[in-house]
């Protein structure tokens, strides 16, 4: 009988599909939490085709800040329409209310809007299980915590006393009040979400590719001027420069760099000569040592 | 030192598209390394990851500055620091948990787990092992072949790691001396013999100066074999092998969209499948052929061991989630007793005859073990003779589930024979399993089939049989209430009998003591008796403190649906304690009697018991009228 050896992406795939599937057999009301970035695109891909022909049996949620660019906002609502499946998105009301924003409050911002807003959403509806995006390549926390990351009622992560995981068995039993974090893509690498994203033709914010775009420098950082909101310095004007992102969130804290990469090809190409981390681009990671530990702590996804 | 060929790749400058299509067909190696802080392992893993190029600048940076403030390396960089990925592994110098690593080179991706080494984090390495194709275990070549060798060979056998890698490190410590590195060879080689270990690679290198890890070191001109990283990326994998076995598919998920679709998902776990197959569904043992591999963008024409796929039969079979589909001439074997070894991973230690589901392929089962046959000293591979198997231990034991399961021997299928158990409390993962074989005795003792059926003893008696179960604290007023209400049943004609925990333990259960294991010998035994009881057509009053929660589900699961009647005697200790009729508690309290429930030993109340008696309100009469009116409406 002939052998067909499995690539690399072949097997990531089958596995985060498996993934999935435990989840939706062993939850009560699961969700997958829905950024809009690259690691996004690729969990929403792997859902509609673990579950094809049914459109994938749980709702998207979409934690926002009001601060994202606008281009995230209308593929949000495009590829929530085109996969069948139902978009909620949720705003934390104090920090509406207070008028939280990333240029006058710092961390409280992601704190509030994000953090917060994550644990009222996940309460508001109920849901036990919430698909994340997070890979184990990108943080050296990350590359410790589990595919199953299970939380206490009030969301806490216990770095100290996770559940072992072993073979293709994992354990979602919880009890009443208590969740799960389910990262389906934690064994990708950010060179393999883009080589799926190519060979399977998967449609992605255009803010990845180079455009001239609106640009202003803050701290060492290009931000890109997306809407009036942005407080400009007296007499400053907008640079219109060449430029992409290569990790996508709040628009007021997402570096830009210049580039001329327009393809998917080129794209992966600047990536792989490039010499710094994908997450240098965040604002949020360099608040102070073992930052993230201490958010996901906290209940950060 | 480095070779430069794996610092960049030069099609990624020159054609990206080609890059890219080369880079579409690696194929991923998984793999583990042992060895504990002084082998030098996370040394090793920084140092695959620098030479992949998997360091960026600004890591690079913050690992110099990070190297230079806490680093053990002097002004040198300082590789460990970068696999630590816990705030207290950096603050310690120690690695505790399992980090997964990532690289690729131009034939292959890999995945690493780096787990710690040391015997108290065995489950770690277990876990690490279970995923992994290839292990490499590290030796320094000062020490040679030690106590931890022995002990991560021993796990990575058991897990059933074929291929293995001798890393004998630290040659630069040993002037690259060939004499030492033949020695441990050598004495490795003997040692895993000994144990089943049929082949391995040896390798003279030195993670921290890079000899022999990406190209052969000048420094070893006596050593001919290959260098770490081209070896790991040649080396051939287990995985292509796996579809060379029959078919065989857990069903994870049953995908209906609408009424005309019913497709059955799972991950194949060994085989190929195609249109046309005939197959099996397990335990059932209904057939059916395959219609069709249905994927987004089109059928496929097969399916292949390692693939998550979505497969249709042509017949309108039973088949739902936990049941595995198999190739129709060779299927698989279905039992419910097996011989496994288990390793522990819970603080809180195995208690032998308790019940704890079971997860294996895709279904979970209620399963209980036996006490141990014996523990493996993972040091030195003897078997100890062991009543329990406690935090990172291992044993071999066996397994009783509640019902027969499809199941192949580990050694034949990973998917299909390793298992974890779950504490039907606590939730938490407290084991892994690795199933040996099936015990004949599930085959060979039927069930007896009798004339006078249980429906005969019943209804000769004119009454529904049932088991009144009284639990609570040690004075709670168990047997007062039980008495009053076996006598209000005998006036109202009503066969029963009384079961009392002090009377049970001076013949039955005389053997058994008050630890936890004990406990739940003496609730499974009573369970057992007024099983039979009701069989009989009796309603059966029992009078147990049986403080925990597991236990009193296992017996509600033994009898038939609504036979079962939990009653909590709900008195707060501080009352019991007042009360302390038999003047146990003060025994207790000062310390003349150990594991006394309430006080040193837990008691889990119910959280939903069919009544709950509050004694501080109520007297013995009125309880028994109470329970009456729910067992004669």
């Amino acid at each position: 009988m002939s052998v067909k050896t499995l690539t690399h992406l072949q097997r990531l795939e089958a596995e985060s599909i498996h993934i999935m599937r435990e989840v939706v057999s062993e939850a009560q009301k699961p969700v997958m939490l829905y950024s809009v970035g690259k690691d996004s695109a690729v969990m929403l891909h792997l859902a509609k085709k673990a579950f094809y022909p049914s459109p994938p049996p749980f709702p998207l949620l979409h934690v926002d800040t009001t601060w994202k660019f606008q281009e995230m906002y209308k593929l949000r609502d495009k590829a929530a329409k085109e996969a069948g499946m139902e978009l909620l998105v949720y705003q934390n009301p104090e920090a509406k209310e207070k008028g939280i924003n990333p240029f006058d409050h710092g961390s409280l911002h992601t704190d509030m809007w994000k953090t917060e807003g994550l644990k009222q959403a996940l309460d508001k509806y109920g849901f036990d299980a919430a698909f994340g995006g997070a890979r184990r390549d990108e943080e050296k926390s990350r590359a410790k915590e589990r595919v199953f990351s299970f939380r206490s009622a009030n969301h806490r992560w216990d770095p100290k006393n996770q559940r072992p995981e072993l073979w293709r068995l994992y354990n979602a039993r919880k009890n009443k009040g208590e969740s799960m974090r389910v990262f389906p893509i934690s064994n990708w690498t950010e060179l393999d979400i883009w080589q799926y994203i190519h060979l399977e033709g998967i449609e992605i914010v255009p803010l990845y590719f180079s455009a001239p775009r609106p640009t202003v420098t803050r701290d060492g950082l290009l931000l890109m001027v997306d809407d009036h909101r942005f407080p400009l310095n007296p007499g400053e004007e907008p640079v219109m420069r060449s430029v992409r992102f290569r990790t996508l969130g709040c628009y007021p804290l997402t570096g830009a760099v210049e580039s001329n990469a327009t393809t998917l090809p080129e794209v992966i190409q600047e990536m792989l000569l490039t010499t710094t981390s994908e997450r240098q681009g965040r604002a949020i990671d360099h608040d102070q040592a073992a930052s993230m530990e201490k958010k996901k702590q906290e209940g950060y996804f | 030192m480095t070779d430069p060929i794996y610092k960049t790749d030069a099609l990624i400058a020159q054609d990206i598209d080609a890059y890219l299509e080369t880079h579409q067909h690696k194929t991923m190696l998984r793999f583990i390394t042992c060895g504990s802080v002084d082998d030098g392992k996370s040394t090793l893993i920084g140092r695959l990851l620098y030479d992949s190029k998997m360091i960026f600048e600004d890591q690079l940076a913050a690992l110099e500055a990070d190297s230079k403030r806490v680093g053990t390396q002097g002004q040198e960089i300082d590789f460990a620091l970068l696999v630590d990925g816990l705030a207290a592994e950096r603050e310690q110098g120690i690695t505790i948990d399992v980090a997964y690593r990532f690289f690729a080179t131009e034939k292959r991706k890999f995945i690493v787990a780096d787990t710690p080494g040391h015997e108290q984090y065995t489950r770690n390495m277990v876990t690490g092992a279970s995923t992994a194709d290839l292990a490499v275990i590290l030796i320094d070549a000062r020490k040679g072949v030690l106590t931890q060798t022995r002990r991560h060979s021993y796990l990575v056998n058991l897990l059933g790691i074929k291929n293995i890698v001798l890393a004998v490190n630290k040659m630069d410590l040993v002037g690259y001396d060939q004499a030492v590195f033949d020695a441990i060879v050598a004495d490795y080689s003997a040692f895993a013999a000994s144990i089943g270990i049929e082949s391995f690679t040896p390798m003279p290198i030195s993670g921290f100066k890079g000899d022999n890890i990406t190209a052969p070191s000048e420094n070893t001109p006596w050593y001919t074999g290959p260098s770490l990283l081209p070896f790991l990326e040649t080396v051939e994998l287990d995985t292509t092998a796996d579809q060379r076995k029959p078919f065989r598919m857990p069903v994870q998920w049953v995908n209906r969209p609408n009424l005309d679709f019913r497709g059955f998902s799972g991950l194949i776990a060994d085989g190929v499948v195609r249109p046309g197959d005939e197959v099996r569904v397990l335990p059932s043992g209904k057939t059916s052929t395959v219609s069709r591999i249905v994927a987004l963008g089109g059928d496929l024409e097969a399916g292949v061991a390692g693939e998550s796929v979505t497969i249709t039969l042509a017949d309108e079979i039973d088949c739902s989630r936990g049941q595995v589909i198999v190739a129709a001439k060779s299927p698989l074997e279905v039992s419910d007793q097996f011989e496994a070894s288990v390793i522990w991973m819970d603080e809180h230690e195995m208690v032998p005859g308790r019940a704890y589901w079971m997860k294996i392929g895709a279904q979970t089962v209620s399963a209980s073990i036996g006490a141990p046959k014996y523990e493996v000293n993972v040091n030195t591979q003897e078997h100890l003779a062991a009543k329990t198997l406690d935090l990172n231990s291992i044993g071999v034991a066996n397994i009783t589930t509640d019902r027969e399961i499809p199941f192949a021997p580990y050694a034949d299928s990973r998917d299909l024979g390793g298992f974890i158990l779950i504490d039907k409390m606590t939730n938490a993962t407290v084991a892994a399993g690795i199933i040996h074989f099936s015990l004949r005795r599930a085959q060979n003792i039927h069930w007896q089939a009798t004339d006078i059926t249980r429906e005969h003893h019943a209804s000769m008696k004119h009454q529904k049989p049932a088991v009144v179960w009284l639990t609570g604290l040690s004075g709670s007023g168990k047997s007062t209430i039980a008495n009053a209400l076996e006598k209000k049943l005998a006036r109202m004609n009503r066969h029963t009998f009384l079961l009392d925990g002090d009377n049970v333990r001076h013949g039955l259960n005389k053997d058994l003591g008050f630890t936890e294991a004990d406990r739940v010998e003496n609730v499974r035994r009573v369970g057992e008796v007024a099983k039979l009881m009701t069989d009989a057509g009796l309603i059966v009053v029992t009078a147990f403190i049986s403080p925990f929660r597991s236990e009193r589900d296992m017996v509600r699961g033994m009898m038939q649906p609504g036979e079962f009647v939990e009653v909590f005697v709900d008195t707060p200790l501080s009352v019991a304690e007042e009360r302390d009729v038999k003047g146990l508690y003060a025994k207790a309290r000062s310390g003349q009697l150990k594991n006394f429930t309430g006080i040193d030993s837990p008691y889990e109340a119910p959280d939903s018991p069919e009544i709950r008696i509050d004694t501080t309100s109520m007297t013995p009469d009125e309880a028994a009228d109470i329970i009456i009116a729910r067992l004669i409406p």
